[in-house]
């Protein structure tokens, strides 16, 4: 008869990858609003990470017609009695561990059971950017330093003693010992007492003598068996194999900086946040470790946890070189530059006192930029404030201080932000300028 | 098991098919021409000719987020198991099956690249070997499904299904279908054997329709007013009655209602609920012989798997592999463990199986007295193709199940009456008990046990066009009422005016529940 194998293994994968694009269409709404609570929830850290999401069932589910199996008569016939008797009656157990048939009513039509799946980072970040209008992921990558790190990959049979899997080994030895029946320490002890025993005696009867010979030649037998099967093998053996790969660089630190003053609205904050979280995922996709650290200032800065320097509010002046001074400070005790990569983002409605405007620059010119990779420095502004600056002619005062950075400092760049709309192409902007 | 000393004798002789546990494309055809030969000479199987298909996990995933079947039209549906099948898999909740086999000549098996050579082995004897027999023999699946046509057929679906979705849009495609998935399982032709399937017919099937759209239909619609000059009660209950046979009243296939006497649908939609009742009917059987079906499959490849070993073709260790596989499949949690649910087909199967050759070969005085017909026949093989070919899992398990088997997994049969607070144990594993336990099993896999009865009973005609479905309600259980409304409210999409549905208990007569849908409510 004719048979065929087919290897399908190159066929391109993803065939229900349409299916589930209809899916994502269909549940688009729901998913929308749960990735946006997420973003509302969650820290600057875990967006992106987390991609598991439930929403609601409702526009998912799939009705039919179908009994209610909490009602009527049922005959169930279930394996594994143990104590009953025909005629006996049971109390009725609780609701849930029914019995055979009874298919579980998991979802229902009123939605209150959560949908529960994985959203991939791909699909995340396009809804997280839908808004943003985001054309392709983000492409652009540093210059990086490359650096070599053992990985585990699996066991080998030879290897560095240092690298023995003991465990393994014994596993293997064990195994073996038993199947090629290695005979064990017991058995060979309990034979030795009975020579013993019957080499005590001083005259042995003819059985005796014949079953010392039994045992004698038991124990040369046995002990022959025990030098063919060793207690440790060389195929016993297992070595944890490493092997070296490059490392995308090691570790980053990313500081966020933002003005907390009076002057910075709630929606201002919220685009700050959304910019910063980008710039998260960006640094994440490069670093194995991205450290944060959150500095806000008003006329005087502190470091602060996140939940403090989003939602916390304080009211004071504006001065933003004191920011400048603690985040050279951060870096000085726990990041020297020269091991960690190191990212700067600042948000501010643009507000300074025209007296700090030296001390900023002098502080960015000789502290801040020579250690960072990059400092992107974001201006918030809501609608109004845009109009006032459109033309370019005039413009805020910090974003005065800063224009004369931009010129001398590559790993500078400044950008103005007004809607959530902007934020992609401005980040986009800020991180192709490597590129050119 | 056919493990005779001779057997034993050669296997000194006969070198190992494989060893280690890479599987390659060359050991894969020295295993399947050995199984193929024990497989057919020796079992006297009859087989499709067999197509198997290595696929990567992911594959797996993608093809059994589409029931299964390679060529599924697209819809969100299949997204949606994907992704929850996806997660629970990633999450570790689940696994993934070893292989999925398609009912289709050839007969299609999906292996894993992941499997070791020994599972290959395994699932090639499960699938290509146990199931193809069960689908090419059992008369269910003989008079149910066409294995020669499905997969042009879903091909053709797929095509429709897509164009439809260029011509009329992706919504109004997926409207139709959501309501059509909704109705699925009311979409079988219960009493008659279905027309098998040819693409070449159902083309030249939908040139004929859209030729003539919409003909049919409109015949019944454009009688209406003439008919309607009929005055008085009398005429009308009569004309009533016409009607009712002209649309084939009752009807307990919903979705070839819609399908033939909607007045709203158009041509396309009409073909796509088609779709979805041909392909439900394709699976109907499947439903029907879950424990036969893989009961076969496990005892051909339990059988198989000897019958390789006594020849020396499969070394120790594969066996033991192979029996550690064997025995989770065929592993049968009791009630009160907490890894219960349900009785295990695999288990149920295997078991009864196994009993039977058992019954065939050494049977004791208990078997000669249950099973006169065939105990120490020393036929076993006969017996269960004989059974194979004939049977359902409900009629099987009221034909087979011994009190041997019923002991061992020390069933017992207990009444739920949700009116009373107690349980009541009406049988266990005991003389007593064994038929009420018996028949208790069998119904349990009746169709009435896995689906409603549920029929349109009327139509009005000559008023507001309303449609009256009918729930008999049997052993009191009841429809489950949300849902219920949820389903109207798809009907009432595809027939485009009101639909109610009452729920009358058969024994009583009464009406325990109705359910209304309005159009525009």
């Amino acid at each position: 008869m004719m048979h065929h194998f087919i290897d399908r293994r190159l066929n391109p994968k993803g065939k229900s990858l349409s299916n589930r694009q209809r899916f994502m269409r269909r549940a688009k709404e729901q998913i929308r609003k749960a990735v946006k609570d997420s973003i509302n929830k969650g820290t600057v850290a875990d967006i992106g990470h987390k991609g598991h999401l439930s929403i609601p069932s409702r526009g998912l589910y799939e009705p039919r017609f179908r009994y209610d199996y909490e009602k009527g008569i049922h005959d169930r016939v279930l394996p594994g009695n143990k104590e009953y008797h025909e005629g006996d009656t049971i109390k009725r157990p609780p609701r849930g561990d029914g019995g055979q048939g009874g298919p579980k009513a998991s979802e229902d039509g009123e939605g209150e059971d959560d949908f529960r799946f994985t959203l991939s980072r791909e699909e995340f970040l396009e809804i997280f950017f839908e808004d943003l209008e985001l054309p392709d992921l983000v492409k652009t990558s540093l210059k990086e330093e490359v650096e070599f790190k053992s990985k585990r990959a699996g066991l080998v049979k030879t290897g560095n003693p240092s690298n023995l899997d003991l465990v393994r080994t014994m596993r293997n030895s064990l195994a073996r010992r038993i199947s090629l029946h290695r005979p064990g320490d017991d058995e060979i002890q309990l034979l030795k007492q009975r020579l013993f025993a019957l080499e005590q005696k001083s005259r042995l009867t003819p059985e005796e003598k014949a079953e010392k010979a039994d045992v004698i030649h038991q124990l040369e037998r046995l002990e022959a068996r025990r030098k063919v099967v060793p207690y440790i093998d060389p195929v016993d053996v297992r070595y944890r194999s490493f092997v070296r790969e490059p490392e995308p660089n090691t570790r980053a630190v990313m500081f966020c900086l933002m003005d907390v003053s009076g002057s910075m609205t709630e929606g201002m904050k919220d685009l700050a946040k959304r910019f910063f979280m980008l710039l998260h995922l960006f640094l994440d996709r490069q670093y194995e470790r991205v450290e944060l650290v959150f500095i806000r200032h008003t006329h005087q800065a502190h470091e602060v946890d996140e939940e403090t320097f989003f939602y916390s509010r304080e009211t004071g002046g504006t001065i933003v070189s004191s920011a400048l001074v603690e985040m050279s400070k951060v870096l000085k005790d726990r990041y020297p530059p020269d091991e960690w990569n190191v990212y700067a983002a600042q948000a501010s409605d643009g507000d300074n006192f025209a007296s700090d405007r030296e001390t900023c620059l002098n502080m960015m010119h000789h502290d801040i930029l020579p250690a960072c990779q990059y400092f992107a420095y974001v201006e918030v502004m809501d609608e109004q404030e845009l109009d006032i600056f459109r033309d370019g002619s005039s413009s805020t005062d910090l974003w005065q201080t800063y224009q004369a950075l931009a010129a001398d400092h590559e790993n500078f760049a400044m950008k103005r932000v007004n809607r959530a709309a902007d934020i992609y192409p401005v980040f986009r902007d800020l991180f192709s300028k490597e590129d050119a | 098991m056919p493990r005779s000393s001779e057997a034993k004798g050669k296997s000194k002789e006969m070198e190992p098919l494989y060893t280690g546990s890479e599987w390659t494309f060359d050991n894969l055809k020295a295993v399947y021409d050995a199984l193929e030969e024990i497989a057919l000479k020796d079992m006297g199987l009859d087989v499709y000719p067999n197509q198997i298909e290595v696929i990567t996990s992911e594959q797996m995933l993608d093809a059994y987020s589409s029931v299964g079947m390679p060529l599924m039209y697209r819809h969100w549906s299949f997204g949606k198991s994907f992704v929850r099948d996806d997660f629970m898999y990633r999450k570790g909740m689940r696994g993934l099956a070893y292989e999925i086999v398609i009912n289709s000549s050839p007969c299609i098996s999906y292996i894993m690249e992941e499997n070791s050579i020994t599972m290959q082995t395994l699932v090639m004897a499960h699938a290509a070997f146990g199931h193809n027999h069960f689908f090419k023999n059992n008369h269910l699946f003989r008079q149910w499904t066409d294995a020669e046509g499905i997969l042009d057929y879903l091909n053709f679906a797929k095509d429709y299904i897509s164009r439809c979705e260029e011509r009329y849009g992706f919504q109004a495609v997926e409207d139709t279908l959501d309501a059509a998935h909704a109705l699925r399982e009311n979409a079988v032709d219960r009493y008659s054997r279905p027309a098998r399937l040819s693409v070449q017919e159902e083309k030249e099937r939908l040139e004929r329709r859209e030729a003539h759209a919409q003909q049919d239909v409109r015949d019944i619609w454009r009688t209406l007013p003439e008919a309607n000059d009929g005055k008085g009660r009398d005429a009308e209950d009569e004309l009533q009655a016409v009607i009712a046979t002209k649309l084939g009243l009752p009807e307990s296939n919903l979705l070839y209602f819609m399908e033939k006497n909607s007045p709203v649908l158009q041509e396309w939609q009409r073909e796509i609920l088609r779709i979805v009742r041909k392909i439900a009917q394709y699976f109907y059987p499947q439903k029907q012989t879950k424990v036969m079906n893989e009961g076969c499959a496990c005892y051909c490849h339990y059988y198989l798997m000897h019958a390789l070993y006594d020849r020396g073709l499969i070394t120790e260790g594969t066996m033991l592999e192979f029996l550690d596989y064997h025995s989770r499949v065929v592993f049968q949690p009791e009630f009160d463990d907490p890894r219960w649910s349900g009785i295990n087909p695999y288990a149920l199967g295997f078991a009864m199986m196994q009993d039977i050759e058992r019954i065939c070969e050494n049977p004791t005085e208990e078997d000669r007295e249950w099973f006169p017909d065939f105990a120490g026949s020393n036929d076993a093989l006969g017996q269960l193709k004989f059974a194979w070919e004939n049977f359902r899992d409900e009629s099987f398990v009221l034909q087979y199940l011994s009190p041997k088997v019923i002991r061992d997994f020390r069933l017992f049969h207990i009444q739920d009456n949700s009116e009373r607070p107690f349980l009541k144990v009406e049988a266990i594993h005991n003389e007593r008990g064994y038929r009420s336990v018996r028949s208790a099993l069998s119904k349990s896999y009746s169709i009435s046990s896995m689906d409603l009865d549920i029929q349109v009973v009327d139509v009005d005609l000559h008023g507001d066009r309303t449609l009256t479905l009918c729930h008999y309600v049997h052993d009191q259980i009841p429809i489950d009422g949300k849902e219920a409304n949820l389903v109207l409210e798809k009907i009432a999409q595809l027939w485009g005016y009101d639909v109610g549905l009452y729920c009358e208990d058969v024994q009583t007569g009464n009406i325990l529940a109705t359910y209304d849908y309005a159009k525009g409510a």
